[in-house]
């Protein structure tokens, strides 16, 4: 039985099929998911998502989130999750310099963390973007 | 007996009456469609993570952490989220109604919208404090209510529950009134009322149904709970401001639909009576020249 991978973000469902492998970015580093893997729930961090199905390999960049892996089940749920096609490497270069900039300004604690999280999602989105094209 | 005079100056009123709600009604709807499409755009996740968490605390039942525990306080925290503008029939008055019949002593009010603001003030109830909220609502701004109700949940151990009074958007002929306790966290009963696809809420999901015996927490249970939680909650709430913005803007077009269908049909109503009266003039001047006529003879 393959394994069945269902992601989503708030604004929508990004992708549910059945899937052959699952890699992505754990809590304490990155985490290969086949079927029948044990029952597991971790925090994901931004960074990248694969799966391959019928040998293609498709990649993902991720936002911050939370994965609940069961046998024939992985369910990830996170704030972001675009693919190669959809970032723009401009604009999320500009977006990380804004939060560059603002990030001087802060000082309250809160607004930090926020600020911070944003950053990560744009080099998570840039690196994504940058491995494809060395290629 | 009103002058044909006057007739017509009402018809023009009533027209241009019929013209700013036509307008109003035109603007609602754009704003009705965008809002409605976020709603039900944000289901899939609250539902999913609804299921999960309902999957954790099922399987996971030594562990837990101090948001899921049920207390014992009185104290009450509602939120209350209406809409900042009128006109949009009885949504906010069936809200705040519905809301203030379930209230206790003990309740303090937290508000979203001036409406409500307004009218708990009004009543002069215990108003703890006020959000604004933009339209198109943005997760920044309900993650800053969120997170005072969750802080002052979290600070005072006499707070025994905290509730969401909104209204929840089912089509846009039809949106009910709705409370649900946000606090303590209870993913059995918490989003039963949210669904509409009859797959979430107590609803087991389709990974329970596999044969395992509890999870494993990476890197433990109370870190993964610590950061799922709150964000649980934030996105719970936004859901439920989501689904009360497409419901206010339905309302409001549907409230404005038939005012200018009433006011057309009392420019219907109007004009046939100046055409009676109109009528009913010519044929006495007619008479009088003829009567004259006939004197003259």
């Amino acid at each position: 039985m393959p394994l069945q991978l269902e992601i989503v973000t708030p604004e929508a469902q990004v992708f549910s099929d059945e899937v052959d492998s699952v890699v992505l970015p754990g809590n304490i580093g990155e985490m290969g998911v086949l079927p029948n893997h044990a029952p597991l729930v971790t925090t994901l961090l931004p960074g990248e998502l694969s799966f391959t199905k019928g040998g293609a390999t498709t990649e993902l960049a991720l936002g911050e989130g939370l994965v609940e892996i069961t046998h024939h089940h992985v369910h990830i749920m996170t704030d972001m999750a675009v693919s190669d096609a959809e970032i723009d490497e401009a604009a999320v270069e500009a977006a990380l310099q804004r939060a560059k900039d603002s990030l001087a300004q802060k000082s309250n604690a809160e607004e930090v963390a926020s600020v911070e999280a944003a950053i990560a999602k744009s080099l998570a989105q840039l690196k994504l973007k940058r491995k494809r094209r060395n290629l | 007996m009103p002058s044909t005079r006057d007739i017509r100056r009402r018809i023009k009123s009533v027209k241009s009456t019929a013209q700013i709600t036509k307008a109003m009604q035109l603007v609602a709807a754009s704003k009705m469609k965008k809002a409605q499409d976020q709603a039900i755009a944000g289901r899939h996740y609250s539902n999913l993570i609804n299921k999960v968490l309902v999957n954790l605390k099922e399987k996971v039942g030594d562990e837990s952490h101090n948001l899921l525990e049920e207390r014992t306080g009185d104290k009450e925290i509602l939120l209350l989220v209406t809409t900042d503008k009128g006109l949009c029939g009885g949504l906010n008055t069936n809200l705040i109604r519905k809301a203030l019949d379930s209230a206790g002593a003990n309740t303090t009010f937290v508000t979203v919208g001036r409406k409500g603001c307004q009218s708990i003030g009004r009543l002069k109830k215990d108003l703890l404090a006020d959000f604004p909220v933009a339209d198109p609502a943005s997760f920044a701004q309900c993650k800053t209510v969120s997170k005072f109700v969750l802080d002052k949940f979290l600070e005072d151990p006499e707070i025994g529950r905290v509730r969401v009074a909104f209204t929840n958007f089912i089509t846009t002929l039809t949106q009910t009134p709705t409370i649900e306790t946000l606090l303590p966290i209870n993913p059995m009963t918490l989003g039963r009322v949210m669904d509409f696809e009859g797959v979430g809420g107590g609803d087991k999901p389709e990974s329970a149904q596999e044969d395992f015996t509890g999870y494993e927490f990476e890197p433990n249970a109370s870190s993964v709970f610590d950061s799922v939680l709150p964000q649980y909650v934030n996105n719970q709430f936004y859901q439920m401001l989501l689904e009360s913005r497409a419901s206010e803007h339905s309302a409001r077009m549907v409230a404005m639909k038939s005012a200018t269908d009433n006011a057309k049909q009392l420019i219907k109503d109007l004009t046939l009576e100046y055409n009676k009266l109109r009528q009913a003039s010519i044929t006495n001047e007619l008479l009088e020249i003829t009567t004259a006529m006939k004197a003259l003879e």
